[in-house]
């Protein structure tokens, strides 16, 4: 690729296959920080590296406490990325549709709804590139149930979303989650409820991601702060849903949805295929937790895939209390026996920390700013960063009250994840709680946390 | 069930759930016959089939990979299933209920987009698992347990919908009808593109018993005698015509 200078780390492209000359991407990249930090618009901070301390392509640089443990023993593959390696400047949605295509997702099916739109786009016209199935369909409903279709005709798939869309395709989740289908869901969330805000954030959506289906199951969710964890986690959502055969979503935002900042290809990426063993029952597994071999259509299998309760042959068995029992205990044992693997956190000056500030999304970006500069002011401030939703990170939350006096909770929804903490928190959690359609002022933040030391 | 249509059917699953007199065990019969006629192998159909008693007809009867779906959204998953793996040859079978009220939208949308697959809708004029509820396809003045006194909207004509949604084979008939309903059956699973067959079912549990059919075979006998063709219907006033139901062919597949 012409003008493209892998050692200059401001070197950057618009459109993945249209190279910018680096001086050229060096001014665009100078002046767009120039015009939003003088404007005063919060997103100014995240390009500025005078106010903004971390570079969100690169884990945290400090970690005391996580509970991210090594990886279950199963084979990932390491596959060439779709992208030509390099640092790209993308919006966050169109990040999201780049992991989707190098996890190896080839079906894709979603209706047009702000702030979610972009990747559909991005994925129609990308999708050419990778012979990848695009089906614009007439609703939501429509999309989660032709992904799942799909899915169960060997494809790797998945659909994004915005609220209103997301709760339309509750049905649909509830049915993935007991036929263990994996797929993705990308929700950009808005200000809601209702029709709410379309064009502003919010985060409210999280706790409709655990509960929105009628019944007990667990789902896996991510919460992706930047543009390169759009990225990172929607090749991590789609390497968890094949390893759980569970649906994984992507709690996006509008702001990091329609975030531009640079992020970073490699060269590999490291994918997991779901696991095949013909003849085995597709719907049951040995250990009460287990997760059974995933076969497709037209391998051979006759396979019977229903949403009533089956036995592991998939055949009903809509009144027999024990095989009823038996699967949607495993269906939730498989993912919380689990959770120590998936749950991925962040922690931030926690050692001596008084208040720790617990944050994840868009938010998060607030907090590590106040984090430092509260520092600076001598303040002992730390940040816990919630990579995943669900399963919640319990076990890691139980511990701060060893370190703090006080959790911190800055949240753009009525308290979702605040009340969550409070329920496996050993000290005081203080949630503050602002649903105006705006991101939290990392100001806002340093004067609550300043009245709590 | 005919002894030779057996191998179609999954060897574990003994018996159907159908109600005594219901023409969704006749259907079962004239699609499997159809698919032998052919002779096309179970190995490479898929069979979608949505919520009530005909999303039963081939799940879990039919000896080949089977997805039983949400309630009306039998379509929308097929097309996910047909999009990404062309290869499986996709029949949808599901009720009126199933395919035109919940899942009308699917229904017009997968026309409208030609997709490649067979969708056989067995109308019965009512929703039967439940316990008889008015459908939207339940005639005039019906009774059912939502309408005592009478229904008072109007049915929908199904393959003019289908038709109007641009499907290029659309066909009715009457399971008291099962050679034309077989030549159908195996016309639409031969051409390529969206194919719908309305395939008229008694229901003489929740809808015959409401409306004065006093037994199964005065159900059957009922469809027998307002089942008429296209070319009989000519002939008829508007006023002979309305308890009559057209059968035939009314878009035969061809450009």
């Amino acid at each position: 690729m012409e003008g493209f200078d892998k050692s200059n780390p401001y070197n950057l492209q618009y459109v993945a296959r249209i190279p910018l000359p680096s001086s050229v991407a060096h001014l665009i990249e100078k002046l767009l920080t120039h015009l939003l930090t003088c404007q005063g618009h919060w997103g100014g901070i995240l390009l500025s590296k005078d106010v903004y301390p971390i570079d969100t392509r690169m884990p945290l640089p400090y970690t005391a406490l996580t509970q991210q443990e090594a990886r279950l023993p199963m084979k990932f593959e390491r596959i060439d990325s779709t992208l030509m390696p390099g640092t790209y400047y993308l919006s966050g949605n169109e990040a999201v549709a780049e992991g989707a295509i190098a996890a190896g997702c080839r079906y894709y099916a979603g209706y047009p709804i702000t702030p979610s739109s972009e990747i559909m786009e991005r994925i129609s016209l990308r999708f050419k590139d990778v012979d990848g199935v695009f089906m614009q369909m007439e609703d939501e409903i429509a999309s989660i149930c032709s992904v799942i279709g799909a899915v169960w005709a060997g494809a790797k798939a998945m659909t994004a979303t915005s609220g209103p869309g997301f709760s339309l395709m509750q049905e649909g989740i509830g049915y993935a989650a007991f036929t263990e289908t994996p797929l993705v869901i990308v929700t950009i969330q808005r200000a809601g409820p209702g029709t709410g805000q379309a064009t502003r954030v919010g985060s409210g959506d999280l706790m409709q991601a655990k509960w929105g289906s009628h019944g007990d199951y667990q789902i896996i969710a991510l919460s992706p702060w930047s543009v390169q964890e759009m990225f990172d986690q929607t090749l991590e959502a789609f390497n968890l849903a094949e390893q759980y055969r569970v649906p994984v979503f992507l709690m996006g935002d509008e702001a990091v949805g329609h975030l531009r900042e640079r992020i970073d290809i490699k060269a590999r990426v490291e994918v997991f295929n779901r696991v095949k063993r013909p003849g085995a029952p597709p719907f049951g597994a040995d250990q009460v937790d287990g997760v059974p071999p995933m076969p497709a259509f037209g391998e051979g299998e006759r396979l019977l895939v229903t949403g009533s309760t089956h036995n592991e042959f998939g055949i009903r068995k809509t009144d027999d209390p024990s095989v009823h029992s038996r699967l949607v205990s495993r269906i939730n044992n498989k993912i919380l026996n689990n959770r120590e693997r998936i749950i991925g956190t962040e922690s931030y000056r926690l050692d001596d920390a008084e208040v720790i500030i617990v944050s994840y999304g868009f938010t998060a970006r607030g907090s590590i700013f106040a984090v430092d500069r509260l520092r600076k002011e001598g303040k002992r401030v730390g940040l816990l960063r919630l990579k995943t939703i669900w399963p919640f990170a319990d076990r890691i939350i139980q511990q701060l009250g060893g370190v703090a006096r006080k959790i911190f909770v800055p949240e753009m929804n009525r308290g979702q994840v605040a009340g969550e903490i409070a329920k496996y928190a050993t000290c005081e959690v203080i949630p503050y709680n602002q649903t105006d359609g705006e991101i939290i002022h990392p100001h806002r933040i340093m004067k609550e946390v300043r009245g709590l030391l | 069930m005919a002894r030779d249509l057996e191998e179609y059917l999954r060897p574990e699953i003994k018996s159907t759930p159908f109600c005594p007199g219901c023409g969704h065990g006749i259907l079962m019969n004239l699609i499997l016959r159809a698919i032998d006629e052919l002779q096309l192998s179970m190995d490479e159909m898929l069979f979608v089939s949505g919520i009530g008693c005909a999303g039963w007809i081939p799940s879990p009867h039919f000896n080949a990979d089977t997805l039983h779906t949400l309630h009306g959204r039998a379509i929308a998953f097929a097309t996910g299933a047909k999009m990404f793996n062309p290869k499986l040859k996709t029949m949808v079978i599901s009720g009126d209920g199933d395919l035109v009220s919940i899942g009308g939208n699917h229904l017009i949308h997968a026309a409208r987009r030609n997709i490649d697959l067979t969708v056989i809708c067995a109308n019965n004029m009512i929703y039967g698992m439940t316990g008889g509820q008015a459908a939207s396809t339940s005639p005039l003045e019906a009774l059912t347990s939502t309408t005592m006194e009478g229904n008072v909207y109007r049915p929908f004509d199904l393959c003019k919908l289908a038709l109007g949604a641009g499907a290029p084979y659309v066909a009715r008939y009457s399971v008291t009808q099962p050679l034309s309903l077989v030549k159908a059956i195996k016309k639409s699973l031969s051409i390529e593109g969206f194919t719908f067959i309305e395939a008229l079912s008694p229901c003489p549990t929740q809808f015959g018993r409401r409306n004065r059919y006093d037994s199964p075979v005065d159900m059957v006998k009922m469809l027998m005698e307002s089942c008429i063709s296209k070319e009989q219907a000519e002939q008829l006033s508007s006023d002979e015509l309305k308890d009559k139901i057209i059968t035939g062919e009314f878009s035969n597949g061809e450009p």
